[in-house]
């Protein structure tokens, strides 16, 4: 990195020196926290609704006796208890998490835990109340999120990678797996494969839970055929449950990328907006120090 | 090349301040999973849990109206079984006699706020107007299953009677006892507990959750005795209401047949109702009384039906 032009004297001394921009306005900010409480609960209700019925089907109507996927609990040949996971054919041994798991000391049959589901006891109808008054709020949320993004060309600018990022992309991607992020100039803006994964999950993975999720709706089905885009109700559920997955995988790698491109720098940036694109070891005497 | 700082607004945190906002963080974190459930078992927890259910009601009934039909499927799709939920026999003994006679001395009430108060048998029934759909049932647990209904419009049935100028909502009392009030504290709990199907988790501490229903069908039929008695206390009885738009609504019907045959005992014989745009457990079987109201106070808890009493919304189109 250069040295500041200001630079007097012979002695060097190494002192820290920051470069600052200013990232995410309030309201990207606010989006952003209020969507971690929105999907929380409604990650944590949706499983407390799943475990109601635990099993998943396609077509419009469920086929019982041939779930697609089953969490479950049985027997194995010594007469324990178990957990089960069935998917299309293949059986896996999950106890103590998913099927058959620990609630308050004692083994329970339920697909997920208690420490997994709000409530955490096996509870559907306020699940239900949790899950469609923080759809409502995400809902609200996105909807915000949209129109001031579009409105101010933010969504633009953070979500679709320019013509130079798309002929990187080999190289974003080896940034990625060797953890060494760009800083100064290329700082300013999300690299490639951190504006298409946000562009997946705003512009697909996010559309898609409310569709697939209003696809369940009785009274929303009179009105709009949406359980037939997704090839009927219970395909509609799958979806949503899978979408779910694509969701928490996400969530996992972005807090797993967050703490490791230095997490100090992104949470204040996430908090106060303000995000350090460049930190310099400069001489002494070269302008403000801070 | 340094453009001068761009300072912010903020001075850099310092470590110590860092230090107690990850830790204020985390401890939230932690306390918000377990203040979840305390708050929403509060008074002001429950009503703002409400709000997304008034929410529904809202837009749903801006955008429904009476000419938005529940998808109606060909034959070819009916399920090869219609699993039937919530009681599957009634253990109630007038109910028994009525059943083991076909149902003959079956006369459904219809009154409360009506002109002409109605007993019909279901040979009445049978030769009002019919309607036959075949749509599908969601279960509130979230399964479907696709079933070919015929009956009479309830429309039919509340024009023969005629409703007076307070009626706002119908509800129907039906002749299974679910379980025996004992009137003690410890209901509550149960309450919170249950869960409208009857697909269920036969182990497991929780599995009474979901087995509410069932066992409710249970317990009785120890007994059987369809008043109650000193040790088992009064029986609740199933019952829904809804209110006239939905009352009116084309496809909601008075069900006899059942993909072409008599309903069966399991899946409400002789009569259920279908309300197509909401979730199964609004579909009352065994419907003995039609009761015009206006107002759902004074009827079981007061929330408009055996489910919602416990925690279920009364408007179930979600």
């Amino acid at each position: 990195m250069a040295a500041g032009s200001t630079l007097s004297g012979p002695d060097i001394v190494e002192t820290v020196r920051r470069r600052w921009m200013f990232r995410h306005p309030l309201a990207i900010r606010l989006a952003h926290w209020l969507n971690v409480v929105c999907l929380a609960i409604l990650l944590m209700s949706g499983l407390q609704i799943f475990n109601a019925h635990p099993a998943l089907y396609w077509g419009a109507a469920s086929t019982f006796d041939k779930p697609f996927v089953a969490i479950t609990d049985d027997q194995k040949d010594d007469g324990t208890p178990r957990g089960i996971v069935y998917v299309a054919g293949h059986t896996f041994d999950t106890t103590g998490v998913l099927g058959l798991s620990n609630l308050n000391g004692q083994p329970a049959g339920r697909a997920f835990p208690s420490w997994a589901t709000l409530p955490a006891h096996q509870d559907l109808a306020t699940g239900r109340r949790w899950h469609f008054l923080f759809a409502w709020a995400f809902v609200i949320n996105g909807l915000i999120y949209l129109i001031y993004g579009l409105g101010t060309g933010q969504l633009r600018r953070r979500l679709i990678p320019d013509g130079d990022q798309m002929r990187g992309f080999g190289s974003s991607i080896r940034e990625h797996l060797t953890l060494h992020f760009p800083e100064g100039e290329e700082a300013k803006r999300y690299n490639v494969l951190q504006k298409l994964t946000y562009l997946i999950v705003v512009a697909v993975l996010l559309p898609l839970m409310l569709l697939t999720g209003l696809s369940m709706s009785p009274g929303v089905n009179a009105v709009v055929p949406l359980p037939e885009l997704f090839g009927g109700r219970q395909s509609a559920r799958t979806v949503h449950f899978i979408v779910t997955n694509l969701l928490v995988l996400f969530v996992i790698v972005h807090v797993l990328l967050v703490l490791l491109s230095g997490v100090v720098n992104n949470m204040r940036s996430m908090i106060t907006g303000w995000f350090v694109i460049e930190r310099q070891k400069l001489p002494a005497g070269s302008g403000e120090v801070r | 090349m340094i453009e001068g700082p761009m300072k912010p607004r903020l001075s850099i945190p310092k470590p110590h301040r860092r230090g107690f906002l990850t830790a204020a963080a985390g401890l939230f974190g932690v306390s918000a999973l377990g203040g979840c459930d305390r708050w929403a078992a509060s008074p002001a927890g429950q009503r703002t849990l409400k709000l997304g259910e008034d929410a529904n009601l809202f837009v749903q009934r801006l955008l429904l109206t009476p000419a938005s039909l529940a998808k109606e499927f060909p034959d070819s799709e009916i399920s090869p079984w219609f699993k039937p939920n919530g009681t599957i026999e009634p253990p109630d003994k007038t109910y028994k006699a009525l059943a083991a006679k076909n149902f003959e001395g079956f006369r459904l009430r219809v009154d409360g706020l009506v002109e002409r108060p109605q007993d019909l048998s279901l040979a009445d029934l049978r030769a009002l107007p019919a309607r036959t759909q075949t749509t599908r049932h969601d279960c509130v647990e979230g399964w479907s299953a696709i079933g070919k209904w015929t009956g009479v419009p309830l429309s039919e049935v509340l024009q023969r009677a005629g409703l007076k100028p307070q009626a706002r909502y119908v509800v129907f009392h039906c002749a299974d006892t679910m379980e025996y009030a004992t009137g003690g504290g410890d209901e509550t709990e149960e309450k919170t507990t249950a869960n409208p199907g009857m697909e269920s988790r036969p182990e497991g501490a929780e599995s009474q959750a979901s087995d509410s229903q069932a066992a409710g069908a249970e317990a009785p039929a120890q007994g059987g005795d369809d008043e109650g008695d000193e040790a088992q206390g009064t029986p609740v009885r199933y019952y829904e209401s809804i209110d006239l738009t939905d009352a009116f609504h084309p496809q909601t019907i008075l069900a006899y047949d059942l993909n072409g045959k008599a309903l069966p005992v399991s899946n409400g014989a002789p009569l259920r109702l279908r309300v197509e745009r909401q979730l199964g457990y609004k579909q009352a079987k065994y419907v003995m009384r039609i009761e015009v109201t206006e107002s759902l106070n004074g009827i079981g808890d007061g929330k408009g039906g055996y489910w919602e009493d416990r925690g279920y919304e009364w408007y179930a189109g979600i």
